[in-house]
């Protein structure tokens, strides 16, 4: 960012009278979300010569400067507003929400407000969406910024009739005198069709400011409403335009051909097998990326189909096979992660000493395997190559760094390139790296023509980032009352060459063409987010490698709340493995642990922990006894589980209701509740079905998700060898609590924090500890399958259809050392 | 190519096309019609649903030649006279979708549900979307909108 006055370039169009290329009627219609029509623009309509950056030719795109209010906020004569914010929206609502927030600290009403999220052109560079941040950092710049927006407008109406601010009030747009409420103004008539010309202040984006207060979260009237989405109904009736969906005269059709072993190298290809089917234009290949483009969508099915490529096996298998991926995880060499995510917190007191002093010892093995992102429609983009500049129409979720990238992949200067984004299959990490979006941009600039790359489901399935694969040695120590005494946590984790976003030498289409980083960039992780006071503690997370670090589909990227269901299924299974041999009842236990420090921090974690552990409970109607309960006979057996982390400043504690089939193995979870305490609330309802969808998320990756991959090539491509939860698996009650347990819950500086992904991390761990709780059978590999399910039923030598010992059954599953506490202390709900 | 003849949202239309074409690129690409996107390609998750006599039908694995003769109805055509669906309606009520990419699939599944079925029980809706797939999992309340499309038309309030 060059500090210079750079504006949207419709901003400019439409304030700058000097431009006469273009009405203001023209912006209006191409700034409303439902009235975009890319159809047929192309670069046709772009107004050049936009200040110059010194290299002699003008930027066509340049950055919108978040120092200047123009770039967030405009008021059109008519009283309306249009927010600009660079975030995308992945269907949670966040684009809502933001919308809420802004109108409420303008004092405008929603209806009179637009929101333009995501555009590289007009939009602040706010790095799109990830980390569950939308609300809790960047919905608070939009904040402060409509807030300046505000404080300006009352100045000028001030300035006009020489009367104090401090006299004035302000309501929907329109201000108006105290002592003499006749004397109105309204904001488009203060401003409306001009520029504000107001600088902001801050070092970088998240930092900007104005000097205007935001108002006390009491006086925010919209934000705590359950405003509907204003993307539904055009998702609903099929008027909106999405990613999928834009077309462009002349635009053609492009499929990939991938190699069909891992690290295979390309020998040849064989253009004429392709070359006399009708609508073909060209194959395209470098390095070992393959591509054919066509002139119809089914022609280039059905050309990347029947192209004929000769390939070379690699030398060694890439990766072990899925069937002994922890035995190969265990007893490989970790790798040191070279300043590769965050360092592993300080272990705490001496766990060596603590465990060898120990009355109890249990030790436990967890293992999570490889899941992917299978988004539902798979990999898509359109580029645009016209007039030497290149626009991408995308779902990616964060188009800065897509831009960049993009531009750094071809060479080009990045205020030649340009990303559009638009709504598109989900995100949750798939498209911080949206290879197509880079594939479409280097066909496009090959053939000079408008490309349209989309992948196939196999191609999806098999070749779309992966969240990794964990195997995890969990040791712990209870005295002889029952109290947890030492933790011992060690992680391998299948994480070695992590991609980064959407960088010009990690995503796929770079790597298949020999372009490499430095070095790979192990991802990093640490053990489970819990506020427990244990007084000896020690988390450990390696990552180990595969033979083929690049050009894999086991490529490991950003999977919804990274690492958080792994390491809390590890982490929360355990808790619960403890409590059971400490008798104690799950949540008891629990909330010993959380009450075992009175520390807190800046987010009143620990508080808030507590908080939604008891309600979680509560609202659960939870009966205190210890896990497992007495068996029962029959078919279906049912037990209940919790879970509880953070994440962020988010806490969460879920319980899951299970019902567990003995003859089919099949889990069913019937019921959920979820206790969840985000801080400040915008948008309940929204919050909600995000939270719902965390929830059943979970359950999918819980019951059904694993990559498997033979020493070849990945083996489960579709949703049949990579299943997901379906209708039948939707439990029949969920609870979402939203809890405020903030020591001064009225606050009027209350902040939310993030909960995009947070309430994803308690489900597996959840469900397992359910499962547990019906069967006293403890489940410690995901997914649970059903045929993994009754391997176990029937792999407890003490289970018994109709008597089962649950003491026997532990005792056989641990590694357990001295006696199982039998003296449980009964949890006290009002403690 | 050859001339195939369809009939979509009550319009007739020709158009010079491979007959094997998958019904899906014809409706997106020759036609236009946004309402049915590919999914999969396999007859797996439903987003490409269209009605086709009324019955939910994958129109990602239906050559387009087979679609000759039918009666097809796409998300837009539910709403053909400016007045959305009961079950459309329902889905904006219950505030269903997430990122929206399969509701296409969810919607006519549902419509074609509720045809066949007025006052489906709660497994009945199970069962009758299951095969329909949604990776934001809306499902709880796609169910949810499901009952309340059917009260809804049970009640009068809406004319089929």
């Amino acid at each position: 960012m060059s500090g210079g006055q750079q504006l949207p370039a419709e901003v400019d169009r439409a304030l700058a009278p000097w431009d006469g290329t273009s009405s203001r009627r023209d912006f209006l219609k191409t700034s409303g979300l439902f009235v975009l029509g890319f159809t047929g623009l192309g670069a046709a309509g772009l107004r050049r010569g936009a200040p110059g950056d010194g290299t002699g030719e003008p930027p066509l795109y340049p950055d919108p400067d978040f120092l200047q209010l123009d770039s967030w906020l405009v008021v059109h004569e008519d009283g309306t507003a249009t927010f600009y914010v660079g975030k995308t929206d992945g269907g949670q609502g966040t684009g809502t929400a933001t919308r809420q927030i802004m109108c409420d600290e303008l004092d405008i009403a929603y209806d009179m407000a637009t929101l333009v999220m995501g555009r590289t052109d007009k939009t602040v560079d706010q790095g799109g969406s990830g980390g569950s941040d939308a609300i809790e950092r960047d919905a608070m710049v939009a904040r402060r910024v409509a807030a300046e927006g505000r404080r300006v407008l009352l100045e000028m109406a001030s300035e006009r009739w020489g009367v104090p601010v401090g006299a004035l009030d302000v309501s929907d747009g329109v201000i108006s005198v105290r002592d003499d409420p006749a004397r109105t103004v309204t904001y488009g008539e203060l401003v409306g069709g001009r520029r504000f010309d107001i600088a902001l202040t801050g070092n970088n984006v998240n930092a900007t400011t104005g000097v205007a207060s935001v108002k006390p979260v009491q006086d925010l009237k919209l934000v705590g409403q359950s405003i509907p989405r204003y993307d539904i109904p055009g998702k609903v009736d099929g008027s909106l335009e999405w990613a999928v969906d834009v077309t462009l005269p002349g635009m053609v059709h492009a499929r990939n051909v991938r190699p069909p072993f891992v690290g295979a190298t390309l020998v040849g290809v064989d253009e004429s097998s392709v070359s006399g089917l009708p609508g073909f234009i060209r194959v395209v290949s470098r390095g070992n990326y393959v591509a054919v483009v066509c002139e119809r969508e089914e022609q280039a099915i059905e050309a990347a189909d029947r192209l004929v490529a000769q390939w070379e096996k690699p030398v060694a298998a890439p990766f072990p096979r899925s069937e002994d991926l922890f035995d190969y995880m265990r007893s490989s060499d970790p790798v040191a992660a070279p300043g590769g995510g965050r360092p592993p917190p300080r272990p705490v007191g001496d766990p060596e000493a603590a465990l060898a002093g120990a009355a109890t010892v249990l030790e436990a093995a967890y293992d999570v395997p490889f899941q992917g992102h299978t988004a539902i429609g798979p990999a898509h983009a359109l580029a645009d190559p016209s007039d030497g500049q290149m626009t991408i129409y995308t779902n990616d979720m964060k188009p800065y760094s897509h831009r960049t990238g993009i531009a750094e992949f071809l060479d080009m200067p990045p205020d030649r390139v340009r990303v559009i984004w638009m709504e598109g299959p989900q995100l949750y990490g798939r498209t911080a790296a949206d290879d197509a979006g880079f594939e479409a941009a280097y066909l496009a600039k090959e053939l000079g023509r408008p490309v349209r790359m989309q992948w196939s489901r196999h191609e999806e399935t098999a070749w779309d980032t992966k969240g990794p694969a964990f195997a995890f040695d969990l040791r712990g120590g209870l005295d002889s009352e029952g109290n947890l005494v030492a933790l011992d946590y060690r992680a391998r984790i299948a994480n070695y060459a992590h991609v980064g976003y959407n960088q010009a030498r990690t995503v796929l289409i770079a790597q298949l063409m020999g372009l490499r980083p430095e070095r790979p960039s192990p991802g990093g992780g640490r053990g489970p987010d819990d506020m427990y006071h244990i007084p000896n503690r020690r988390q450990e997370t390696l990552p180990v490698r595969f033979a083929q670090a690049f050009e894999t589909p086991l490529r490991t990227g950003n999977l919804r709340d990274p690492n958080g269901p792994q390491t809390t299924f590890a982490g929360e299974s355990f808790i619960d493995e403890l409590a059971a041999a400490a008798g104690a009842d799950p949540v008891e236990f629990r909330l010993r642990l959380l009450r075992g420090s009175t520390d807190d921090d800046e987010a009143h974690r620990r508080a808030r922990s507590i908080a939604v552990v008891e309600a979680a409970a509560e609202a659960y109607g939870w009966d205190p006894r210890p896990s497992p309960k007495p068996m029962a006979g029959g078919r279906i057996l049912t037990g209940r589980g919790i879970a509880y982390a953070y994440r962020a400043r988010t806490t969460v504690a879920t319980i899951a209701e299970v019902e567990v089939d003995r003859d089919t193995g099949r889990v069913w979870v019937r019921r959920m509740v979820c206790g969840h305490d985000c801080g400040l609330v915008i948008n309940p309802d929204g919050l909600e079905s995000t939270v719902q969808g965390n929830l059943l998320h979970g359950i999918s990756r819980t019951l059904h998700e694993e990559v498997q991959f033979d020493g070849e090539r990945v083996t489960s491509v579709d949703w049949r060898t990579h299943p997901t939860i379906t209708h039948t698996d939707c439990p029949e009650y969920i609870d979402v609590v939203i809890v405020n347990g903030d020591p001064n819950p009225d606050r009027p500086d209350l902040l939310p924090y993030g909960a995009g992904e947070p309430s994803h991390r308690t489900v597996p761990a959840a469900i397992a500890n359910a499962i547990h709780d019906a069967t006293g059978v403890r489940m410690r590999r995901l997914p649970l399958r059903p045929e993994r399910v009754l391997a176990e039923l029937a792999g407890a030598s003490s289970f018994d259809r109709d008597s089962a010992n649950p003491i026997g059954s532990l005792r056989d599953k641990l590694k357990v050392r001295g006696d199982i506490m039998s003296t449980g202390v009964r949890w006290n709900a009002t403690d | 190519m050859s001339e195939i003849t369809l009939r979509v949202n009550g319009e007739t239309h020709t158009l010079d096309v491979d007959p094997s074409t998958p019904l899906l690129y014809v409706l997106r690409n020759d036609l236009g019609l946004r309402g049915p996107r590919f999914g999969c390609g396999l007859s797996q998750c439903g987003t490409c649903t269209v009605l086709m006599n009324g019955a939910a039908v994958r129109s990602c694995s239906r050559p387009v030649s087979r679609a000759q003769g039918t009666e097809i109805t796409t998300l837009e055509g539910l709403s053909a006279g400016g007045e959305l669906d009961p079950v459309q309606q329902a889905w904006i009520d219950e505030q269903v979708p997430q990122c929206g990419y399969c509701q296409n699939g969810q919607i006519l599944t549902a419509r074609a549900l509720l045809d066949d079925n007025p006052s489906p029980t709660d497994a009945e809706i199970r069962e009758g979307m299951n095969r329909v797939l949604c990776r934001c999992m809306t499902y709880y309340r796609i169910q949810a909108a499901v009952k309340r499309a059917a009260v809804a038309m049970a009640d009068g309030e809406v004319e089929l």
